[in-house]
């Protein structure tokens, strides 16, 4: 039986009332939103914070609010609400096609966005997917609020920019014209973390060629986004050939590492094939479909 | 710290140390063996009860967390001595066999036709896949559920089912 260590608890009411909580109990308190991450850490030991600090009645970290140019979402949304949500789709497909393979349904009834990309945990999804987004992040601390983009906020596996003592309190995306974007996982059963995940968004220009590219790997070993694929793509107009090599050289930025869910080569398989497929169903998207070779 | 919430429509109010679980809070304090406990660690989904009623598992949350909130589990189901129709589609259609994962099943079956009385297969095995049967293979499960939704207002008392 997994039992947490012993803690306080204690419910926070506000943005402002959870910073005052973490300031007055100190480094060894933490925020819980879902909890799906953090009470399983607990319940093993590998976390033990003294002070647990409830944010799930922060009514105001609980929105999706659209605006002319970019959709605002509040850190304590849900999995399932981003799922269910049709602005969410409308804009960034790519959201919707993660969601549908983040964890199970159960679990996304619970875990927040502001809770995966606070855990930051290697194989997590929305981090990719925020990241080809060009998402920002909003952190709250005692000093007011910072925005910060994914390359500063995500640090590397279980690490990121919001300190011990401050609150994700939104993810900002910009919404631009023109855009398509999609995910693809692969997972050995239904609730499983991914043996290996691409994500992709592209931006048309006027003229048919490709305006702005971006593409992320989730659990192959590549922090942060694929810049060498994304500069072979800018300027060029969408084809067989350029798919082709978009995956060769997500495959050769990947260093993925053996595990239990498989070994190298198939892995840097994986970063080939699903960047090839995420880009194809990208460019389909915004209505920029490659000509059969 | 104490916690007051409502369990299959009744208040109650307990002292607990912050770091029980839902599902011990539920199987030992309030001695609702109905909701069953097995991986622990958020995989099996035979711990899952509505709060609220959306399903949840009660072995990755706290019942601190779940003060002030609606919790229905298997035992809530059965109303007035009459089953729930899901409770009711189970034995129809034999979707238990050694019941470990069933009161889980049959909570997020009963969500689920809240939401979408009219369920297709594909959107019941969606419903279910974060939960682990050992026994059936699914297909009763999903057919149970199935008998559910084509007899939304079945009323069968439990006199009656058990003669
Ligand atoms: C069985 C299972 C399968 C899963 N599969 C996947 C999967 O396939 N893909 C995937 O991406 N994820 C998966 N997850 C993780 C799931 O998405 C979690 O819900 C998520 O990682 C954490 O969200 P949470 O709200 O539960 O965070 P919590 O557990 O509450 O918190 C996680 C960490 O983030 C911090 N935190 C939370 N909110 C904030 C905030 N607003 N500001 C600052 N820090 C904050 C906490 O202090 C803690 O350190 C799985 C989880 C489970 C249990
Ligand atoms: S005991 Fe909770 S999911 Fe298995
Ligand atoms: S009936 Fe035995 S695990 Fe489902």
């Amino acid at each position: 039986m997994q039992v947490p260590a012993p803690f306080d608890y204690v419910r926070a009411t506000s943005v402002g009332n959870t910073l005052e909580l973490l300031e007055r109990h100190g480094p060894e308190s933490r925020v819980v939103a879902g909890g799906h991450s953090l009470l399983p850490m607990m319940k093993l030991r590998l976390a033990r914070p003294e002070w647990l600090i409830d944010i799930n009645d922060v009514a105001e970290l609980r929105h999706i609010t659209e605006e002319p140019d970019r959709l605002r979402v509040g850190s304590l949304t849900r999995h399932a609400a981003l799922l269910a949500s049709d602005v969410v789709g409308r804009l960034f497909p790519i959201v919707h096609d993660a969601e549908k393979v983040i964890a199970d349904p159960v679990v996304r009834n619970r875990g927040t966005i502001g809770g995966s990309l606070g855990q930051a945990d290697p194989a997590e999804d929305l981090t990719t997917v925020c990241d080809v987004l060009r998402a920002s992040v909003v952190i709250a601390g005692p000093g007011g609020e910072r925005v910060v983009d994914m390359a500063e906020f995500h640090r590397g596996p279980y690490e990121t920019a919001c300190e011990q003592h401050e609150l994700i309190t939104e993810v900002r995306f910009p919404i631009r014209p023109r855009m398509g974007s999609a995910y693809e996982k692969v997972e050995r059963r239904v609730g499983d973390w991914a043996v290996g995940a691409a994500g992709a968004a592209v931006q048309m220009a006027d003229d048919g060629t490709i305006a702005d590219a971006a593409i992320g790997l989730t659990a192959l070993g590549l922090e942060g986004l694929a810049t060498e694929v994304a500069a072979v793509l800018v300027g060029q107009r969408p084809s067989e050939d350029l798919i082709t090599e978009a995956g060769r050289l997500a495959a050769a930025a990947s260093s993925p590492v053996e595990d239990q869910r498989g070994p190298v080569d198939y892995k840097r398989h994986l970063a080939d094939e699903l960047t090839r497929r995420v880009l194809r169903r990208a460019l389909d998207r915004v209505g920029a479909t490659v000509p059969a070779a | 710290m104490q916690v007051t919430m409502t369990v299959n429509g009744t208040e109650v109010t307990r002292d607990v140390e912050p770091r029980l679980l839902l599902v011990h809070f539920l199987r030992d304090t309030l001695r609702l063996t109905g909701t069953h406990w097995g991986c622990d660690t958020s995989n099996c989904g035979t711990c899952v009860v509505l709060v609220d009623g959306e399903p949840v598992k009660s072995c990755t949350a706290l019942a601190a967390m779940t003060d002030g909130h609606d919790v229905r589990t298997v035992e809530g189901m059965a109303r007035n001595g009459t089953l729930d129709p899901v409770q009711q589609g189970f034995m129809e259609e034999h979707g238990l066999q050694c019941g470990f994962c069933t009161p889980g099943m049959m909570l997020t079956a009963r969500a689920l036709l809240d939401r979408n009385p009219d369920p297709d297969e594909g959107e019941i095995r969606e419903a279910i896949s974060g939960q682990i049967c050992r026994c059936t293979g699914y297909a009763t499960i999903v057919r149970s559920v199935q008998w559910a939704a084509a007899h939304p207002a079945a009323a069968t008392t439990e006199q009656e089912v058990t003669t």
